[in-house]
């Protein structure tokens, strides 16, 4: 027996409980005792039966029991075992031992009639009826503090002051009514009357001043004074409020008059309305006499107060006199009078008290403000009309009815009432409305209903009762109500909204709107005992959710009184700072303020001030902020300032103290400093330039690519596979090893010592050898400088010997003050292979780029001759040798750190920058050495050393601007440009392209648009007018004197900016570009034809140079040192050829190779040369930014000489500064002689002139010993002067008896172009 | 100086790169650096190192352990620019190149007492499929031109990144003269600090 559905009890077994909870223990007891384990066990029948009682069957008695419901025995069992459990378990049990139970009673069959649904109308008896539920009247009282209300809404009636139905008569008669109202309200306040009560009031101490005496103003003075002020602005009040009065009566009376017209007109009236004017007798005597006092009084004051002027008027002029009478004593007393300084005695002009002329006017006013004595009245009186049948008609048509909307939602209507011919609906209806919850807004509608369609007419919110209106006390309001709706009409009705006129010839035309008044009356009622049914006044009326909503707090009505919004606002405990308020509160502090302006801005973060920490002020005070913000901006001083102090007091000013020097000095000009005031404007012109360009780049410096921040590795080529592979088949050691790329370091994190620069010097050319002692057939075979003199034979011709057509050169490498040299190596053409390091430090210890970028240091490589001097020891009788070892200077290279830094590696052979005259050397080539080379140098002249020069590690050089710069190219040319730079970039990467270039104001320009022909200073080719090959050099030398000024120092990064040639002569300072567009400028000029030469060469990298042709042959100049080199020169520091330019065309070279040696310069050929203008592709005619002629400053010899003077003075200054242990002597007698020969070598370009200038420096000079040589630089400033004369280090000689000559020559060109000469000698007495 | 009038505050920080967990990856090792700012110096410890390698053992199948100790002690005038710890993590590849596995920062955290700090580690992805299967090849994943990009925001938006592990470091912090010179680092309500501790202490007596 397995029920699955087990009867009393589910739970088979209440120990296996699978979550025993401790915490459930007291319930889990009971539990227990209530659960029962069912049984289905059949009961024995003794035990359901009382005690030896029998069963009774009374079925078989013959009684009707009825069938039992079916139960199955199982559950029947369980049952009565569960039953039989409980006490008196037995009396569930009948006589027949069973269980108790009723008859089955499910019936046979359905007692419900059968419903045909689809054969006929359903019954209507069995319809379902819907009851809506309905809350019981116990639930409504126990409803709690919500309460129930009465709301007791009186709607009495409603008034049209316009409707569209209205005749003209009814619109001049309501306007009429309006006025007559106004009037009524007027005469109900009598506000004139109070005014002029006020105005009698007696004046009691009106006469009580005496008008002579001037008094001391005393307590009462005072008082009365503010009196009078007090009567007169009643007065005014008063005039005021009379002429109001009037006016109003007035309209009235004309608009009477207009009614009558009208009715006159139209010959019937349809309304009622009269005006009666109604005389009202007045005393008149009275009245006049009133009114002659009031003048009279009127008057008097105004006499008081001309009287109180007058009287100050009089003090002042008093004192006036005074004064003047003073100054007349000391005027006199001086016994003179100055001309033109006499002083008017002051006069009297004013109008004496009692003038005539105050009565007057006072009169005047008088009449013109007050009306006639003997006032008028006026009542209206209704009379009876006849009907106007048309219009009339239509308004009996009209019915209107009112809508009572409770928080928006109807609650009732008022019966509909018809519009009367007066257009006054009487509706005298109260809605009892029994709420529950609190009102939020009451509204009642106007609804009009012509024929059935009602249609809405206007809407009145009416405000909502407060606690204590009750009903029975408050009277009616009048609730004005309008309405826009445009109603037209074809009969006499005015309509709505349209335009009508009240004249014949239609003229005056008017619009109205639908309006009227609706009178009505909203109260709370009251209950039996008259309590009354309001909400309880505290209970905030709205609830605790709408306390940031004013509306509900006060009803509508109460929006537009400020004062009630006040009170509101205090109760309701608005937050002033929640930004949900801020418009109430700004209304509300506006309003108590007294007059209502809406603040004229906005503002975006109105509680900024709350947060701020301090105020401006106090920031801009604080000193460590500002060094924090200067930091932050990144201003140059500031930029890795480290260490802000954490105390304001820590901090000096003399932190600042450079900084605002720089910023003082912006505007002011050192002239002191640069020796020539136009420079140093042009210095400052730069600076300017500069300062902005480093703002443009601060901006780029943070615009990243993914190259910046990460590394990966490019795809690799087909080629570059191929390469690698090849590469394994390489030697490991290859006899003529490359140099291998290595890896490069971000200047990042990197401190000082970390960077060196290595120089390896691997080998010079053509190294000046000493002048021999004699030379055969040389013309000063008796007077050679050098050689000593007779008188000292003891030095020995075996030293001479020794020395002479020799030389022991070495190379001195000095950066940043470090300097370090190699050993000597011997002969003319040294080979010394050694590598030098040095170290490198950024300024303030900025390793970033851009602080790299702006290292102005340079490095010299300074060659040396290395002169061993024997000095015999005569003490010593001959026995010992001093040797002294001297070196004399032989030439230069410079190459600046921003080279060298953004080229990476500089490798190759420069052009030592040798001295024009170098005494006691000459630079003829020893014969009979390496004959094989000798085809090679001949082209070219100059001593050459090779040297490669990098960084250890490597830095990763600046990248140029990535910035857009705007432009006013065509849209079309610069695409052109871009994709034409691309695909040269493409093919070949290492050639230079450029097609646009950027302005100095920042703008994209198209190249070619640089260059055209200028006229070079018409004192230049006048110079040699038979020789144009030396005024071409002329021109060359001119260009290069301009002093040259690389952007990437300027302007701290790889930015190249063009300035045209006219800038470029104004500013005089200008990088390789600017040079080379200049001098192609001139050569175009000249005839020639010349190109401009985008390419690489060394030292600079990326540069440009000039190409002409000339008869057949290319020459290629360089701009910045005016020299030329043939196309097929070996030491043309030119390497590769990018591409030409001129004034139509750009051409890249697409030949194999880029060398100028190895390419055809023939930019006719198209394969060879890609044009950028092509067929497909024509010039636009792009007109040239140069200015179409130059023009030019004559030369100014006085402003040069005067610089010369200076300078020299200068430098002889320096020099004995740095000699700071020995006395330097000079040599005035050797000065002047060079002196006078520096001119010559001016003359000559530069080049190394006769034999003539040595041989009369030997001839005056015959028993010394000199080594010294001319120094040419173009002049842009005293450092580089300076420290061109520093690196020779001819300071640095050491002899004692050692004498120093030094010249100055500066030669001046057009436009303060000026080329500076310092020849420089020491000389040793040879005795 | 007097102590009682400080003008720099000084943090000293303790602590050790516990370990790893970088599922797909092994023989791990990992290098550190500090990043701070302009007003920041160390006084004294490595700003830098690097650890051993690291193999995953049959016992922590997902942890790499380096336990590498951080000890170094900063000064300052200024909390801008807090000392923020930099993470990258290498190890071979399938070739035996080593690459970069992730890069992660964290700030040192500037309240004193016991801290640890799990941070998620990334890499840069390449920029095309190309360029990932070359680098795979060649073994030479994209990487940051300098470590320290990690820790700054400037610049970010250029790349992508894929992440990669975490890895796991506890700091003790020690700061002095912070609240003389007016800057409060420790946070108002004391009870956040302390519950941890007190909370685990409960838990062990509780057993």
């Amino acid at each position: 027996d397995s029920d699955p559905n087990p009867g009393p009890n589910p739970d088979p077994d209440p120990d296996s409980d699978p979550n025993p909870d401790p915490d459930a223990g007291p319930y889990h007891a009971q539990h227990f005792s209530i659960t029962y384990r069912y049984h289905t066990v059949i009961v024995m029948e003794g035990r359901k039966l009382p005690d030896d009682a029998q069963p009774r069957y009374l079925e078989e008695e013959g009684l009707y029991v009825g069938e039992r419901p079916p139960v199955t025995p199982s559950n029947e069992n369980i049952l009565e075992n569960r039953v039989l459990k409980q006490e008196e378990g037995r009396r569930w049990f009948g006589d027949d031992g069973r269980i108790l139970a009723l008859p089955d009673p499910i019936k046979e069959s359905s007692t419900r009639p059968p419903l045909f649904l689809l054969e006929e109308e359903l019954d209507p008896a069995l319809h379902t009826v819907y009851h809506k539920a309905v809350m019981s009247q116990h639930a409504v009282r126990g409803a709690g503090p919500q309460g129930e209300y009465q709301l007791d809404v009186d709607v009495s009636g409603l008034i049209f002051s316009h409707h569209p139905l209205f005749s003209r008569e009814h619109v001049l008669t309501a306007r009429l009514a309006q006025s007559y109202d106004l009037h009524l309200s007027r005469g109900r306040g009598n506000l004139s009357l109070h005014l002029t009560h006020k105005v009698r009031a007696p004046h009691p101490q009106g006469q009580t001043t005496s008008p002579t005496r001037p008094e001391p103003p005393t307590r009462s003075d005072h008082l009365t004074h503010k009196y009078r002020l007090e009567v007169r602005s009643t007065r005014l009040l008063r005039d005021g409020e009379l002429e109001k009065d009037r006016a109003l009566l007035r309209t009235m009376v004309t608009l009477w008059k207009e009614v009558k017209a009208l009715r006159e007109l139209q010959r019937y009236s349809n309304t009622p309305y009269k005006l009666c004017l109604r005389r009202e007798e007045v005393e008149r005597a009275l009245d006049e006499r009133q009114y002659e006092e009031e003048v009279l009084m009127e008057v008097m004051e105004q006499e008081a107060e001309s009287e109180e002027l007058y009287q100050k008027r009089l003090g002042a002029y008093r004192e006036q006199l005074e004064e003047w009478k003073v100054w007349r004593r000391q005027q006199v007393g001086w016994g003179q009078v100055e001309p033109g300084g006499t002083r008017c005695l002051p006069a009297l002009v004013f109008i004496s008290p009692g003038d005539a002329g105050v009565c007057v006017t006072r009169r005047d006013r008088s009449d013109q403000v007050s009306t006639c004595p003997g006032e008028v009245a006026l009542t209206p009186v209704c009379v009876c009309v006849r009907a106007e049948l048309a219009r009339r008609e239509e308004v009996l048509r009209r019915h209107l009815l009112v809508k009572v909307l409770y928080n928006e939602k109807e609650v009732s209507q008022t019966d509909r009432r018809a519009l009367g011919p007066d257009f006054r609906v009487h509706f005298g209806q109260i809605f009892n409305l029994r709420v529950r919850n609190a009102p939020q807004s009451i509204r009642l509608q106007v609804f009009e209903e012509v024929g059935s369609a009602p249609s809405l007419l206007a809407g009145v919110c009416v405000p909502v009762p407060e606690p204590s209106v009750l009903t029975g006390r408050t009277p009616t309001e009048e609730l004005e109500f309008s309405s826009n709706q445009r109603v037209l009409f074809s009969h006499e009705g005015v309509g709505s909204d349209v335009p009508f006129s009240f004249q014949e010839d239609g003229g005056n035309r008017q619009t109205l709107l639908t309006s009227g008044k609706m009178a009505c009356c909203v109260s709370w009622g009251r209950g039996e005992e008259d309590a009354p049914l309001a909400p309880p006044p505290t209970q905030p009326p709205p609830g605790a959710l709408g306390c940031g909503d004013p509306f509900p707090g006060m009803g509508a009505s109460g929006l537009g009184d400020l004062r009630r919004m006040g009170e509101w606002a205090a109760e309701s405990r608005l937050d002033p700072n929640d930004p949900q308020n801020t418009a109430v509160m700004q209304l509300l502090k506006v309003a108590c303020s007294g007059e209502v302006t809406a603040p004229e801005y906005f503002r975006l973060e109105q509680l900024q001030e709350e947060f701020n920490f301090a105020t401006e002020e106090e920031l801009e005070r604080s000193r460590r902020f500002r060094l924090l913000r200067l930091r932050s901006q990144e201003v140059s001083e500031f930029r890795n300032y480290r260490c802000v102090p954490s105390l304001e007091r820590e901090v000096t000013d003399k932190t600042f103290q450079e900084y605002e020097r720089r910023l003082r000095e912006g505007d002011m000009v050192d002239t002191r400093e640069h020796l020539d005031s136009h420079r140093a404007l042009v210095a400052k012109y730069l600076q300017k330039i500069r300062e902005s360009v480093i703002n443009r780049f601060l901006v780029a410096k943070h615009h990243y690519l993914l190259s910046d921040l990460v590394m990966e590795e490019q795809v690799p080529s087909i080629g570059i596979l191929g390469l690698n592979l090849f590469k394994l088949a390489e030697p490991k050691r290859p006899l003529k090893p490359q140099r291998k790329e290595r890896k490069k370091v971000t200047a990042q994190n990197l401190t000082d010592g970390d960077i060196r620069l290595l120089v390896n010097i691997i080998r010079a050319y053509d190294v000046p050898a000493r002048r021999p002692f004699s030379r055969p057939g040389g013309p000063s075979f008796s007077e050679s400088f050098a050689a000593p003199p007779p008188q000292n034979p003891a030095q020995g011709s075996d030293w001479l010997l020794s020395q002479v057509g020799w030389v022991r050169p070495f190379v001195e490498v000095s950066f940043q003050r470090t300097v370090l040299q190699t050993s000597p190596a011997e002969g003319p053409n040294p080979c010394w292979n050694q590598e030098l390091e040095l170290p490198f430090s950024a300024p303030n210890g900025d390793y970033s780029t851009t602080g790299l970028q702006a290292v102005k240091d340079v490095v010299f490589i300074n060659l040396f001759d290395e002169v061993l001097q024997e000095l015999g020891d005569d003490a010593e009788g001959g026995r010992s040798i001093h040797t002294r070892v001297e070196r004399h200077w032989l030439g230069s290279v410079k190459i600046p750190f921003s080279t060298i830094y953004s080229q990476a590696r500089i490798d190759g052979t420069f052009k030592v920058d040798t001295p024009a005259v170098l005494l006691g050397y000459s630079k003829e080539r020893s014969h009979g050495d390496g004959g094989g080379y000798d085809t090679v140098r001949s082209l070219s002249e100059g001593t050459f050393l090779t040297v490669f020069i990098t960084m250890e590690p490597q830095l990763v050089p600046g990248d140029t601007v990535r910035e857009k710069f705007d432009s006013q190219e065509e849209e079309r040319l610069l695409l052109a440009s871009e994709r034409f730079e691309k695909e040269a970039g493409l093919s070949f990467p290492d050639r230079p392209c450029l097609t646009s270039v950027i302005d100095i104001s920042g703008k994209m320009v198209f190249i070619t648009r640089f260059i055209r022909p200028l006229n070079p200073p018409p004192e230049l080719l006048d110079a040699f007018p038979n020789s144009p090959q030396d005024a071409t050099d002329l021109v060359a030398r001119f260009v290069s004197l301009v002093p040259s000024l690389p952007d990437s120092t300027s302007f701290s990064g790889a930015c190249d900016l063009w300035s045209t040639s006219d800038q470029f002569l104004t500013l005089l300072a200008g990088d390789e570009e600017e040079h080379a567009v200049l001098l192609c400028n001139y050569f175009l000029s000249m005839g020639k034809k010349a190109w401009l030469i985008i390419g690489t060469a060394i030292p600079e990298g990326p540069t440009a140079y000039v190409l002409t042709l000339e008869q057949s042959r290319f020459l290629i100049w360089n701009p910045s040192s005016g020299h030329h080199y043939g196309q097929h020169d070996t030491f043309c520091p030119l390497q590769a050829v990018g591409c030409l330019v001129s004034a139509d065309n750009v051409w890249f070279n697409i030949q194999e190779h880029a060398s100028p040696m190895r390419i055809s310069l023939d930019v006719g050929k198209a394969h060879l040369w890609k044009p950028f203008f092509s067929r497909s592709f024509p010039h636009p005619g792009l007109a040239s930014v140069q200015p179409p002629e130059l023009l030019y400053r004559r030369s100014d010899r006085a402003a040069a000489a005067e610089l010369q003077e200076r300078m020299e003075k200068v430098l002889k200054e320096k020099l004995m500064e740095w000699r700071p242990r020995q006395p330097t002597r000079w040599n005035r007698y050797c000065t002047s002689t060079l002196r006078h020969f520096l001119p010559r070598l001016e003359l000559s370009g530069g080049r190394d002139p006769d034999d003539q200038h040595r041989l009369e420096l030997q001839a005056l000079l015959g028993d010394y010993r000199i080594s010294g040589f001319p120094l040419h630089l173009p002049f842009s400033e005293l450092r580089p002067v300076v420290e061109a004369v520093f690196s020779t280090g001819v300071h640095s000689a050491e002899a004692s008896n050692v004498e120093f000559a030094l010249a100055v020559y500066v030669h001046p060109y057009p436009n303060n172009v000026l080329s500076v000469w310092v020849y420089l000698a020491s000389l040793l007495r040879s005795r | 100086m007097a102590s009682n009038n400080p003008s720099v505050f000084l943090l000293m920080i303790n602590g050790q790169i516990e370990g790893g967990n970088f599922p797909e990856y092994d023989d791990l090792y990992c290098k550190y650096c500090f990043v701070y700012g302009h007003d920041w110096a160390p006084t004294s410890g490595l700003e830098e190192g690097i650890s051993q390698i690291t193999s995953k053992s049959r016992l922590s199948p997902h942890k790499l352990i380096w336990n590498f100790p951080l000890e170094i002690t900063f000064k300052s005038t200024n909390p801008s620019g807090w000392p923020q710890i930099v993470v990258s993590v290498y190890g071979p590849d399938t070739f035996g190149n080593d690459v970069v596995r992730g890069y992660g920062a964290t700030h040192i955290p500037f309240s004193p007492g016991q801290h640890t700090k799990t941070i998620p580690m990334f890499v840069p992805e390449s920029t095309s499929r190309l360029q990932k299967f070359t680098s795979w090849l060649m073994g030479r994943r994209p990487e940051y031109t300098d470590p320290k990009v990690v820790a700054q925001g400037e610049g970010r938006e250029v790349t992508r990144v894929c992440s990669q592990g975490f890895v796991t470091l506890t700091f003790h912090i020690v700061t002095k003269d912070m609240k003389k010179l007016g800057y409060d680092g420790t946070p108002s309500d004391p009870s956040n600090t302390l519950s941890p501790p007190t909370q685990s202490l409960y838990m062990r007596t509780r057993r």
